[in-house]
């Protein structure tokens, strides 16, 4: 399979206040690009607007998945051409069992031409792979029985949303910061997983502050984001040097874009309060 | 806008005036006490004015659209106007007795063998009213007083016909017994419904009404009493899916005895407007009841619902939840009250109503409200009402959900907790359905 993501000169806003500022990034199918940078740079942004939530708006700028441009798509429509976003912070859906939700979720990304109302894949096989999945993830099977990250533990909403992109494979996923929260053994566990499921078998776009998840998936592409836009591109060696000395030198590098990042976390203190 | 005006819109000397009740006396075979029932409410019918909008109860409401004059009392043998009104609540459902009725009048009456061997009565309560005549004349409209409001009075001295259910001492019904109300295009339905349940009796009901087709309209003006006795057990279903040009009025009253279990659960998809009046008595000590409502309104429906738990005995418990979903230019009222009469100590009393808006335009307004006249009592309540969250609908679309598979899927999660409490598959089943089909496509 080759599939290509490419992103091209992105200007993304929200409630009108430009967060994204021309961001470039092509991945490939079986790349793993990992996606860092201060906090408030624009990661969370990037992968939103990909998956096409409606609140951020792009303003400029394109994305493509192979020759189809995700911009005139719906959300759904994203997710059945094959982008997942495994998010910073899911929400709870009450009522709803995990089972039910994912059963209906992969009968569409499965069959993108289904109709609604149209079957969904059949109860007693799509069990069997779901307790497969959840033992290879070493989750409980009363899991599927909860209803949707509802009274979910941290480490849980994130496992939950691993196991939602083991059942959907995708052609790309975003993992938005799926280590974080986690213990140290949580960690370990979700990093293995991602690369069990993940690894070749999709393109990858890590958003961590951790090292533990690039360790298990080495990235052949080290991105850092600074005031909503791509400053540098590197290799696995990146990531570990920012890890280890932080922003600092990124920061002294690129004044403009420190400034563009200063001027975001500054507007955002009147809604804080 | 005055009472007066309200009064000159709504009479209608003509179908529901003098020469109209002699009509109904006159037609029907009713055994005196019953005649002498219906003339006495007719008086006080005479005697009332239509409800005041700036009565509490009514000042939500919104009934000026009703023309009375449009509709008449249905006194005859009638024809099967109403076919194709949908049964939605026997799915898989193997019932021990049925009754259907067609515009307020009953076509048709079965009972299992055995039960009817064993002295249960199902059927037709104008039969019934002759063929067991003390046994109805006891209970019939003993928890509905006439002086209510207007449209009780219309219905203790007009009612056509209805349902009967008596189950005697000791009898466990198994299997459920099936009401159904059907009623056509402009027609009218002014059907009653006694349940009696002798001390240790068990039974389930599944009562359902309906038309022909979404828009049908029509005039309900209906009575529900269910009556249990000590230690009798009772699962009461109403699914209240009239066309949507309906008018439906309800007095629906149960009275709980000593240590008896009520389960009561209404879904309310149908009807124009609608205003109910829903009181669940607990008369002797360890009476439980349990009440579940399901509201799911559209375009510019309107249903007002009073609730009364009222507990007259100590040690009873009731608990309460009713959740509806609204879109459109839809609106539900909800005025639920807990009253604790003096004397009824370790009462346990639980009310909650949540809503979900699916349009900005659609309107909930919830009152709950405790009266309290003992001082060992616990009594909570609680009510909800907010906008469909779009991050929960982004979240599903994620996941390949279309915006309005996303919807559907949150409005069934938000009344799961009601159908987790509903032990009937039917009924879950049924309400389900009845949701999914009601959720409009958003675009
Ligand atoms: N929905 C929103 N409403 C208002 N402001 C937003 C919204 N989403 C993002 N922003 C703003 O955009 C900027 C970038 O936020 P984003 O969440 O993309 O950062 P991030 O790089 O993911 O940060 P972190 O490392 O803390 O997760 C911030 O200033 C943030 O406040
Ligand atoms: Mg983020």
């Amino acid at each position: 399979m080759s599939h290509i993501l490419r992103i091209e000169n992105l200007h993304v806003s929200v409630n009108d206040k430009p967060i994204l500022r021309g961001v470039n990034l092509v991945i490939k199918f079986g790349e793993t690009h990992a996606l860092m940078g201060p906090n408030g740079s624009g990661k969370s942004t990037l992968g939103l607007a990909i998956a096409g939530h409606p609140n951020y708006q792009i303003t400029e700028g394109s994305i493509w998945l192979d020759d189809v441009n995700l911009t005139e798509l719906e959300a759904d429509e994203r997710s059945r051409a094959g982008i997942f976003m495994a998010f910073q912070r899911p929400v709870a859906i009450p009522g709803v069992k995990m089972a039910d939700f994912l059963r209906h979720a992969a009968t569409n990304v499965r069959r993108p031409d289904r109709k609604e109302g149209e079957d969904l894949i059949a109860m007693r096989e799509f069990r069997k792979e779901l307790k497969g999945k959840m033992e290879q993830l070493k989750m409980d099977p009363e899991f599927a029985r909860r209803y949707v990250n509802d009274g979910f533990s941290g480490g849980e909403m994130k496992r939950a949303e691993i196991l939602t992109m083991a059942m959907l494979s995708p052609k790309f996923s975003i993992l938005d910061e799926t280590d974080s929260g986690l213990d140290a053994d949580a960690v370990r566990l979700a990093s293995a997983s991602i690369a069990e499921i993940g690894r070749d078998k999709m393109g990858l776009l890590i958003i961590t502050h951790h090292d533990k998840l690039l360790e298990h998936n080495p990235p052949q592409f080290t991105h850092v984001m600074l005031g909503g836009r791509i400053v540098e591109t590197g290799g696995a060696e990146l990531a570990r040097q920012l890890h280890d000395h932080g922003y600092d030198r990124i920061r002294k590098a690129y004044p403009d874009a420190e400034a563009a990042n200063q001027q975001m976390l500054a507007k955002e203190e009147p809604l804080a309060v | 806008m005055t009472t007066s005006t309200l009064t000159d819109r709504l009479d209608s000397a003509e179908t529901f005036g003098q020469n109209a009740f002699d009509r109904l006396l006159e037609k029907r075979i009713d055994p005196l006490w019953l005649t002498a029932k219906r003339k006495e409410a007719w008086e006080i019918f005479q005697g009332l004015d239509w409800p005041n909008p700036r009565d509490e109860n009514w000042m939500r409401s919104d009934i000026r659209g009703l023309k009375l004059s449009k509709f008449a009392p249905n006194v005859e043998e009638n024809s099967q106007i109403a076919t194709g009104s949908p049964v939605r609540l026997l799915d898989g459902v193997d019932v021990s007795a049925s009754c259907r009725s067609v515009n307020g009048l009953v076509v048709s009456e079965s009972l299992d063998e055995g039960l009817a061997a064993r002295g249960v009565v199902v059927g037709s309560l104008s039969r019934c009213a002759r063929d067991h005549s003390a046994l109805v004349e006891k209970y019939l409209h003993s928890l509905i007083c006439p002086k209510s409001d207007r449209f009780a009075a219309l219905q203790t001295a007009m009612w056509s016909d209805g349902y009967f259910v008596y189950v005697p001492r000791n009898v466990r019904v198994e299997r459920p017994i099936h009401l159904h109300a059907a009623m056509g295009d402009g027609q009218v339905d002014l059907s009653h419904t006694l349940i009696v349940l002798e001390e240790g009796a068990e039974a389930t009901i599944l009562f359902e009404s309906s038309s022909p087709t979404a828009d049908t309209r029509g005039f309900h003006c209906g009575g529900v009493e269910l009556i249990q006795h000590g230690n009798s057990h009772l699962r009461y279903v109403n699914l209240q899916d009239w066309g949507k040009g309906s008018w439906h009025f309800a007095h629906q009253r149960a009275s709980v005895g000593r240590d008896a279990q009520l389960q009561w659960t209404v879904a309310a998809v149908g009807a124009r407007f609608a205003q109910v009046d829903q009181r669940v008595e607990l008369v002797e000590p360890g009476a439980r009841s349990q009440v579940n409502g399901v509201m799911f309104t559209q375009d510019r429906q309107h249903l007002v619902y009073n609730t009364l738990q009222h507990h007259k005995a100590p040690h009873c418990t009731s608990d309460f939840l009713y959740k509806s979903v609204l879109q459109d230019r839809s609106r539900t009222v909800w005025r639920g009250m807990i009253k604790v009469s003096q004397g009824a100590q370790k009462t346990d009393g639980y009310q909650r109503n949540d809503n979900l808006m699916l349009s900005d335009a659609a309107r909930a307004d919830s009152i709950p409200g405790l009266e309290i006249n003992a001082d060992d009592v616990r009594c909570t309540h609680g009510s909800t009402s907010g906008r469909v969250d779009e991050e929960l609908i982004f979240y599903a679309q994620s996941r390949g959900f279309t915006r309005s598979e996303a919807i559907r899927m949150i409005v069934t999660g938000f009344f799961q907790q009601i159908f987790d409490r509903i032990t009937i598959e039917s009924v879950r089943d049924a309400l389900g359905a009845a949701i999914a089909r009601q959720v409009r496509k958003y675009e």
